[in-house]
């Protein structure tokens, strides 16, 4: 079947099977491989991106034609003309990764809780990443990281 | 993981989604979260021929309160959760479930109506749909008919959606302002199905007894579980610490689960009492009560 999705911005006209998961899609048929498939079960966030603007998904969970017509942002679209995105400056500032694999989808899932909460205490931003997980961290710098982005775009409002 | 091939079909609207499904007989399913039946698909545990998608019917995307609180069947865990209003108005049972579905982006696709229709016996909304004496809406040949949650709930994974059906909406009685419920989950972690969990709601008289009680447990059974005898037992009764701790007992005596790595039945058992119990704490605090 035929989809049609934006994808950072980017119209893509593809032919999928209908059972074509989305991290897929992306993956495979757009080149996009920023978006991570780690359990492939649903159950690790690591695939998540961001649908419409605001709203997180697993990737892994949902088929490219439930996207068709829709917006997708993912972890390549939040840099801009060469500008790390405030959350992935903050990530970096505050070793919020170590091996990087869980970072795309920590990425987008707070992305959306910024968008929802700009100003969230540390115990939303835990709860909020509680389904993303991390085999490294231990968390504790990456929810410094979301904080510090969290300040950084209410100062800078204009910043997406 | 890829799931077995199928044909995709996007409902414009209610009707059409049931037209399809009419069509395309039994082996046709309604896609809606697909947070159950996209990773059952993956796994191949299901295989429908053709999935009909109701993420675009804006109709079914709703959460009104008007008597009833009614949440269409493309309604999110996450809109409920968001809509804080519906704990600030006596359904604090509804509010507290959906904190705790499954992790927070599943939420942002998973519906409550999926769930419903899904009927894992370990899944959080058929206990409060029962402790909340849900109705669900059907759309059947005859048209639509109101089903009782207790008759909606069949058994495993299968309720009194036939054939060719759809479910359009659950309702939610209104409380009353001596009405106050909560929601007590344990779970390994979050993303979890529950060790055990119950659901409680609550009516008082003005005279401090209890006007009715609705309790039921997931994870304890093949089905969610009605606890009658803990809703006989608190009937017309004041609560007391006594009355309490008897209800949690008859939870966990009806509760019959099944051992698993999450623990042993003797331990569910115990749990489903607790929980019971402090569930039924909670509500009576949320309404002033210290027992
Ligand atoms: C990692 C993970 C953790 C989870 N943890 C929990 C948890 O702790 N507790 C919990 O309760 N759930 C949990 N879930 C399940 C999740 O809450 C699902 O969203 C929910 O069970 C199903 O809702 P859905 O909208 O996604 O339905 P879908 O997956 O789209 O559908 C489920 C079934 O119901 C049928 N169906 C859906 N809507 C209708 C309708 N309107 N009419 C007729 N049939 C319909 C479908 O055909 C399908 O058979 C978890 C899921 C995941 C991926
Ligand atoms: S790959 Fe999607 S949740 Fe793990
Ligand atoms: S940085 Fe390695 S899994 Fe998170």
């Amino acid at each position: 079947m035929k989809v049609s999705i934006k994808v950072n911005g980017v119209q893509y006209e593809k032919d999928v099977e209908p059972r074509t998961l989305l991290a897929y899609f992306l993956r495979e048929d757009c080149g996009l491989t920023g978006t991570h498939v780690g359990c492939d079960t649903s159950s690790c966030g690591c695939c998540v991106v961001v649908m419409d603007g605001d709203r997180a998904v697993k990737a892994c969970t949902m088929f490219a034609a439930q996207a068709d017509g829709h917006e997708i942002l993912t972890v390549e679209g939040l840099a801009q003309g060469g500008a790390l995105h405030p959350l992935q400056q903050a990530f970096w500032d505050q070793h919020g990764l170590q091996c990087g694999y869980c970072t795309p989808g920590m990425l987008m899932t707070s992305y959306a809780l910024l968008k929802h909460k700009p100003n969230p205490s540390d115990g939303e931003i835990r709860e909020e990443l509680a389904g993303n997980l991390c085999r490294c961290t231990g968390y504790n710098n990456i929810v410094k990281a979301v904080r510090q982005a969290a300040e950084t775009l209410q100062a800078a409002p204009a910043t997406k | 993981m890829i799931p077995a091939a199928f044909d995709y079909r996007r409902a414009g609207s209610a009707d059409d989604a049931f037209a399809q499904l009419q069509k395309l007989g039994g082996d046709a399913r309604v896609l809606a979260g697909g947070q159950s039946l996209i990773p059952a698909m993956r796994f191949r545990l299901a295989r429908p021929s053709v999935l009909v998608d109701i993420n675009g019917v804006a109709e079914l995307d709703y959460i009104t309160m008007n008597g009833a609180l009614t949440l269409g069947a493309i309604a999110r865990d996450s809109a409920v959760e968001r809509a804080s209003w519906i704990g600030e108005r006596g359904w604090s049972l509804i509010h507290d479930v959906s904190r705790v579905v499954a992790d927070p982006v599943v939420r942002q696709m998973g519906t409550v109506v999926g769930s419903l229709c899904h009927n894992d016996p370990s899944g959080d909304w058929p206990a409060v749909a029962l402790a909340a004496r849900a109705e669900m809406v059907v759309r059947g040949k005859d048209g639509q008919r109101t089903v009782p949650i207790d008759q909606f709930l069949v058994d495993s994974f299968t309720t009194a959606v036939q054939e060719g059906e759809m479910a359009l909406a659950v309702r939610f009685p209104a409380p009353d302002d001596r009405t106050a419920g909560s929601y007590q989950k344990v779970e390994r972690k979050v993303g979890d199905y529950a060790t055990a969990a119950a659901a409680v709601q609550v009516s008082l008289n003005a005279d401090g007894t209890v006007r009715g009680a609705g309790i039921a447990l997931s994870s304890a059974g093949p089905c969610a579980v009605r606890v009658t005898d803990a809703e006989a037992l608190l009937k017309g009764q004041t609560p007391t610490a006594d009355l309490i701790r008897a209800a949690g007992e008859a939870a966990a005596k009806q509760s019959d689960p099944q051992a698993d790595l999450r623990g042993s039945v003797e331990y569910k058992k115990n749990l489903a009492g607790v929980l019971v119990s402090r569930g039924l704490r909670q509500a009576l605090a949320r309404l002033g009560v210290q027992s």
